[in-house]
């Protein structure tokens, strides 16, 4: 074994204490019949051939394109103090702070998270256990049927697929009814939450809502009407989720000011690596009356013996170790190092760079729609965007797989996104940040004009470029 | 000198001087907002820290200090395997082309990971002794809702919507009960009998045509392997009712016990914990589901698929429509499974069975140095773990096991799991794992030993323990009580900014 340190006279030494023979003595109460061979895997790998397996592995993922890539990941540029200081084994080899008197490093940080999102969201209770913006809004809606006792959830059809596929899931099993509010096909407010949609369905008073869910930014990139959606909801006796992505909300609203009960969404921007999805950093933060409701680990500050300032887990009697099947939820987890990752970005890039972040990516949006619109590609939506839009391209699949092979990953069809959704057949949703260059974004626009020109010439033959994947 | 640094740290806020830091990224132009109407804008900007490099760098290394952690000692915590994390696993998931892969990119541009989670789907078939293997859980509990909502699936498809029933055996980790009720069971506890198994005679009165599943942990939490399993399978499978692993505890077992194999369902893997991708302070985990042929139509998707020219994909939405669906917003946590396949291939067959062996020579050389000292409620072969109980030593002192706990501290130990399981009166759940050296167990083994005579000798001095830590026990009362959660007091970052 690599990293094992006994000898083989540690071995006999132990097992003459024991009082056995062999190593196999301490396995005779499997039973026989139910032991199992060797396994059937390869021998050990030096690490000097490990690593030339996992460089040549990496390498074969193509992450040199010009990416406009987001629908709920997003590129950004994370100081390199982030991972230097993540890189300590006191904070990663540790576990749960279970010994308060030797885990004040990671209490402190979490508390400190806690202290971080509350600002960012307005909202006064953060718990740092989830799994990432889908999970996290699965428990968050949840949270609103526990709160009022009612078993019926309505979500908007421009909350990510994913994390409404991910509610669907947890629905489920808990015997929820999720139900989706529809969006507005045309006009001004096209692609956003239909709020009269809405008003009809909290209007059954035979099913009364335990929650609404909305997204700030919506999936299309679009900005919604989030005081009018949550003032629905509290009309009806309903609570309010809205889903937010965390580097925005230097410069929008945050949901405690529009009376959001509890934020939901992805941490993932701030400071933590795409790695195709996961380990992210889900957010769930709530107002305090729902505080018994949140699942997952809470750190609180507090004095030791002798007065001193100390922090620890506290509001246990929600969780799983103690109460068993009447916990809030079974999430064991606390996300530490990814909460830590998250903060370390939020202090090294300090509140006005965090501004700069996300006005950079409306910027650089603002220029990539400019780009696309004069290769033939114009914005779908009148509604107000961020820094995610959604572009019309005739047989956008189609042109998006060409692009692929010119070294552009030119978003995501809408059709993929949002099957069915009427208006979307054309489309391909495209992300902006600060990290999208003019080159980049001169690229796009260049090959989809490229594209556009060939499709509307009927199909002239395109050479490949040299280079594209 | 504590086994800790000393100096506790003012807050990130209290750190916080307006007009520092900056300067890491380009200004926008002024009017970059402009066309956000003002409705949707924050009016007060957030009141976030305002510190340069150098703080921050002081700030986390100091309170990086005042942790225990593996890289900085033996940690003996039952039930959390905290063994040595390799720095190769580090190294690879921080690959760029890893960690740069966005997690909606096309198939075409993302084969290298999705061979390795082919791969490593594989790898993990073969421990488990299952047929299909889904990588997708965040956590070992997240691995749990999915394989009994795959049990829920199961049962349904077959017309069988009368089991609405799970048990579960009193020793118990908390997230099996609370994950059956998530999933709309109702849990069923089933006692321990005297020899710290499943008492075989309440399992089967409980089992019945209302059992959905049963969940079992083998080894259990008390570390012994659970010797009826055979009896207590096919009971299970009679009743029409399938049997749950949770396998927390398989880096007992690796190359002696396939789950699968014996006759198990479905089982979730800990990669934190069997195959050692690092705790991270509490997360974050993995916990890839197991599963025999008749619940892979119920996996979660999106699955990985090879296709018969060698390439890899994702399923495309509604490819398998008895999918409980999705779990979570992407594919899975992949920068640790990355940890987790570095470490497998590292140690190859012959390298995981070391593992367990010597996990197990660890805990009853351990079990057999403290048995003079403390009581052993279940002296016999243990797996990787074992409990020890101050029982004694608390009637004849008064001295509990959080008191031993905390006295360990100033010895220079994280203690073990305490009061847990729940079934053991002044447990401790020790587990050394196989990465710890025979000096150091034998180190920790005469520390316990001194605390127990120092709690016959000065009782006083065990019960105001920890002495060498930076702080003493907390006020958690209090903490409960009016709890505090968040730093207040910080007016926003109103000054302009420095660059």
């Amino acid at each position: 074994m690599p990293y094992g340190p006994h000898t083989a006279d540690d071995r006999a030494r132990m097992l003459a204490r024991i009082g056995i023979d062999a190593v196999d003595r301490l396995f005779d109460d499997i039973p026989a019949d139910l032991r199992s061979g060797p396994l059937r895997l390869d021998p050990p790998e030096p690490e000097l051939e490990l690593t030339a397996r996992l460089v040549a592995l990496a390498g074969r993922n193509r992450v040199d394109l010009a990416s406009f890539l987001g629908a709920g990941a997003y590129r950004h540029w994370t100081p390199p103090v982030v991972d230097q200081l993540l890189l300590r084994g006191e904070w990663y080899t540790a576990y749960t702070p279970y010994q308060p008197e030797v885990s004040q490093g990671t209490l402190q940080s979490i508390y400190e998270y806690q202290s971080l999102l509350a600002e960012l969201t307005g909202l006064d209770v953060v718990s740092a256990s989830h799994y990432d913006g889908g999970a996290a809004t699965a428990e968050a809606a949840l949270m609103t049927c526990r709160a009022t006792r009612r078993e019926r959830l309505l979500v908007s059809r421009a909350v990510h697929p994913h994390y409404r596929e991910t509610l669907a899931t947890y629905a489920r099993g808990a015997g929820l009814t999720v139900e989706e509010i529809p969006l507005v096909p045309d006009g001004d407010a096209a692609g956003t939450t239909d709020l009269d949609a809405l008003g009809r369905l909290l209007g059954d008073a035979e099913r009364p809502v335990a929650g609404v869910v909305a997204a700030q930014p919506n999936v299309l990139g679009l900005l919604e009407e989030m005081p009018a959606i949550g003032a629905a909801a509290h009309a009806a006796g309903a609570l309010f989720v809205a889903v937010v992505e965390p580097v925005s909300l230097a410069v929008l609203a945050p949901p405690g000011e529009y009376g959001a009960d509890i934020a939901a969404g992805e941490g993932q921007p701030l400071g933590i690596p795409l790695q195709y999805g996961g380990p992210y950093l889900g957010i769930v933060a709530c107002t305090e009356p729902l505080i018994r409701q949140i699942p997952g680990r809470l750190v609180g500050m507090t004095t030791d013996l002798d007065g001193k300032r100390a922090f620890v887990m506290t509001m246990r009697a929600r969780e799983q170790d103690i109460r068993r099947e009447k916990a809030a939820s079974n999430i064991c987890t606390n996300q530490a190092l990814l909460a830590l990752a998250a903060s370390i970005y939020l202090a090294a890039i300090g509140p006005h760079g965090l501004r700069d972040v996300a006005a950079s990516g409306a910027a650089r949006a603002t220029e990539l729609e400019a780009a696309l619109a004069a290769a033939g590609a114009p914005r779908i939506h009148a509604g107000a965007y961020l820094n995610e839009l959604v572009v019309r391209v005739p047989d956008a699949g189609a042109v998006h797989a060409r692009l692929l092979e010119r070294g552009v990953l030119a978003g995501i069809p809408t059709a993929h996104l949002l099957p069915g959704e009427p208006g979307l057949e054309d489309g391909l949703l495209v992300c902006a940040t600060e990290v999208t260059t003019t080159a980049d974004i001169e690229r796009f626009a260049g090959a989809l004009r490229d594209e556009l020109g060939a499709s509307s010439t009927n199909g002239t033959a395109q050479s490949p470029v040299a280079g594209a994947a | 000198m504590g086994v800790v640094g000393e100096r506790l740290q003012p807050t990130l806020f209290e750190r916080s001087h307006p007009g520092r830091g900056g300067g890491k990224i380009p200004h926008p132009p002024a009017d970059a907002l402009a066309r956000i109407p003002e409705a949707a804008r924050r009016a007060t900007p957030p009141a976030l820290p305002e510190l340069n490099e150098p703080e921050v760098v002081r700030h986390y290394v100091n309170l990086s200090q005042l942790n225990y952690a593996v890289d900085t000692g033996f940690y003996p915590l039952g039930s959390c395997t905290m063994k040595y994390n390799p720095k190769i696993d580090e190294w690879a998931a921080r690959l760029p082309g890893f960690a740069g892969l966005h997690p909606m990119a096309p198939d075409a541009v993302a084969q290298g990971t999705l061979e390795l989670l082919f791969e490593l789907e594989a790898i993990l078939a073969e421990i488990s002794g299952m047929d299909a293997v889904t990588l997708q859980p965040a956590a070992g509990a997240h691995g749990e809702l999915t394989g009994i909502l795959m049990v829920r699936a199961y049962h349904r498809d077959r017309g069988d919507t009368e089991r609405t029933e799970v048990l579960v055996p009193d020793s118990s980790h908390g997230t099996n009960p609370a994950t059956a009720t998530m999933a709309g069971f109702r849990t069923i506890t089933i006692p321990s009998a005297a020899d710290g198994g499943v008492d075989v005679d309440a399992f089967r009165a409980a089992l019945g045509p209302r059992t959905a599943a049963i969940m079992i942990t083998n080894p259990s939490t008390l570390g012994l392997f659970e010797s009826r399993i055979g009896e207590l399978l096919e009971a299970t499978h009679v009743a029409g009712a399938l049997a749950y692993m949770d396998g927390a505890n398989l880096n007992a077992i690796l190359g002696r016990f396939r789950p699968g194999q014996a006759g198990f369902d479905v089982m979730h893997i800990n990669t934190h914990k069997t195959f050692s991708t690092p705790h991270g302070g509490g997360g974050p985990g993995a916990g890839p589901v197991g599963v025999r042929a008749h619940l892979v139509p119920y996996l979660p998707s999106p699955r990985v698929v090879r296709e018969d020219d060698g390439t890899f994909r994702l399923e495309r939405d509604g490819e398998r429509p008895a999918s409980i669906g999705r779990v979570r917003s992407f594919t899975g946590s992949i920068g640790v499974l990355v940890r987790a396949y570095a470490y497998l291939r590292a140690h190859g067959a012959s390298g995981l069975a070391e593992v367990s062996d010597d996990a197990v020579l660890a805990a009853n050389y351990l079990r057999a140095r403290l048995r003079d000292a403390y009581r052993i409620p279940f002296d016999r072969a243990c797996k990787h773990e074992f409990v020890a109980s101050a029982s004694e030593i608390r009637q004849r002192t008064g001295v509990r096991t959080l008191d031993i706990a905390k006295r360990l501290i100033d010895k220079g130990f994280h203690p073990p799991t305490i009061y847990f399981p729940l079934t053991v009166e002044e447990g401790m759940l020790i587990e050394p794992t196989e990465t710890e050296s025979l000096e150091t167990l034998d180190a920790f083994a005469d520390a316990l030993i001194e605390i127990a005579g120092e709690a016959a000798s000065d009782p006083a001095v065990v019960t105001s323990a920890p002495h060498e830590a930076p702080v003493r026990r907390l006020d958690e009362a209090t903490a409960a009580r009016q709890p505090n959660l968040r730093w207040r007091g910080m007016t926003g970052a109103q000054t302009p900014c420095p660059d």
